[in-house]
């Protein structure tokens, strides 16, 4: 049976970790090859690094840093931020990225998902979405890390991306992430049950109960969480044996 | 001891090959048929599409190397389907090592996401390429095809319906999960494709 994913994201900064709470009070958490690697043996399913850096100077680094990765994991990972186009893609690929994740390039300009689809294959091209709900009660797409908002719906920009052949869709929903309050399940459900591409549920994660609430009420194909992991609040192995007491099928 | 991994226009090589050196293989990654027939491991991985990579391997007789080797073989995910008799993807004829024909999953009650992306279990475990892994070990996929249950089944995976995870034939074995990314199982099981 097909399990449910748990994905531990690794912020990077000029090629290390970097833990902060709501972007705030960044600090350097160390070497992410050796995170990813206890993640990896707890028995975490895939992992994502985001560079929040990602300036044309420090690509080279990203590249050297994933390359470092794909050597020492052996588990599936993603890497996004800041990426722009399909030969930033390969780089990343040839160094040996699983799949890479797009954003504000690929709203901007959403030939992207296609061309990447048809390079490289939709199994390696997710698409990352930042929601908000607004006082309307509207989800809205926003982007450049959440700084700015469009007008378009993120049901919209989603069904859109699937058609254009992203793979898979990681859902950040500004209104929970760095909440601890657990996922926004509305807007996860209403993704997860109309599209045909997995969904990766994304921000307030806060303890065991709100992963089994994305799994079961919402049905999200996968749950990522950073801080969480990173403070040692949750290990994925006890993350997981709870989830296997609640029946939700998960890879022990 | 000289294992090759086939290079062709299909991603993951590195990954695998990256998974070889884990295990403390070393390989070479070639399209040159004569390096490819004295090998003694060969392994043809792939992530792509069907007939493209089919029309690649024929424009270069990497077909007819491939079928007419005598020394094991292991394909993975793409590779594996393209040992199959047929391909659904674009209606492509392929090598025809493995009798089994490959089809597009169809959504059914439960089972709606195309791709199957994650870990699913292996169950049905023959040969010796299984050696050390357990009946329903976790075994990382991605893919969209399938190839149907037959004589050279080895293992087989449930989603939505049953379908071959594993095939064997001859010196032939084939993988549809990526055992580069399935953790320590994934390792164990190139372990025994190398000590074959």
């Amino acid at each position: 049976m097909l399990t449910k994913r748990i994905i531990p994201c690794l912020d990077i900064k000029d090629g290390r970790t970097v833990k902060g709470i709501n972007f705030e009070q960044i600090r350097d958490a160390g070497d992410p090859v050796e995170l990813a690697t206890i993640y990896a043996k707890e028995g975490a399913d895939e992992l994502v690094f985001l560079d929040i850096t990602a300036t044309n100077e420090k690509r080279k680094t990203l590249s050297e840093l994933v390359n470092k990765i794909a050597h020492h994991i052996n588990i599936p990972f993603t890497v996004g931020g800041g990426i722009n186009s399909v030969e930033d893609v390969q780089v990343l690929l040839k160094n040996g990225a699983d799949k890479i994740s797009v954003n504000t390039a690929a709203f901007k300009k959403p030939d992207l998902i296609n061309e990447l689809a048809l390079a490289f294959g939709s199994q390696c091209v997710v698409l990352a979405i930042d929601t908000k709900q607004e006082v309307d009660g509207n989800w809205y797409v926003y982007l450049n890390g959440g700084k700015v908002k469009t007008n378009t719906l993120c049901f919209d920009w989603a069904r859109e991306a699937v058609d254009r052949g992203a793979g898979e869709i990681l859902l950040t929903s500004m209104n929970n992430d760095g909440t601890k309050k657990g996922f926004a399940l509305d807007i996860t459900k209403q993704l997860s049950v109309s599209l045909p591409v997995p969904i990766i549920a994304s921000g307030g994660a806060g303890n065991k109960e709100d992963f089994a609430a994305v799994f079961q009420e919402a049905q999200a194909d996968a749950a990522l969480a950073a801080s969480i992991f990173h403070f040692k609040e949750l290990s994925v192995p006890e993350l997981k044996k709870y989830l296997s007491e609640q029946q939700i099928p998960v890879r022990l | 001891m000289k294992t090759v991994i086939i290079q062709y226009n299909a991603g993951n090589i590195q990954s695998v090959l990256y998974a070889l050196e884990r295990i403390g293989c070393t390989a070479d990654v070639t399209d040159n048929p004569e390096q490819i027939i004295q090998a003694d491991k060969v392994i043809f991985p792939g992530v792509g599409e069907a007939s493209t990579a089919m029309s690649y391997l024929k424009n270069r007789n990497l077909d007819q190397v491939i079928v007419n080797l005598k020394q094991p073989v292991l394909g993975i995910c793409l590779g594996m389907q393209l040992m199959c008799r047929h391909s659904e993807e674009n209606n492509t004829e392929c090598l025809g090592i493995f009798n089994e024909k490959v089809s597009k999953f169809t959504p059914v009650e439960g089972v709606n996401k195309i791709p199957q992306v994650g870990w699913n279990t292996i169950e049905n475990l023959k040969t010796p390429i299984f050696n050390g892994i357990k009946e329903s070990a976790f075994c990382y996929y991605v893919h969209s095809y399938y190839a149907s249950i037959g004589n050279d089944t080895i293992a087989t995976t449930q989603y939505g319906i049953r379908y071959s995870a594993a095939l064997h034939r001859n010196n032939f074995y084939g993988v549809q999960f990526h055992p580069e990314k399935s953790a320590e199982t994934g390792e164990q099981i190139l372990k025994n494709f190398i000590a074959l």
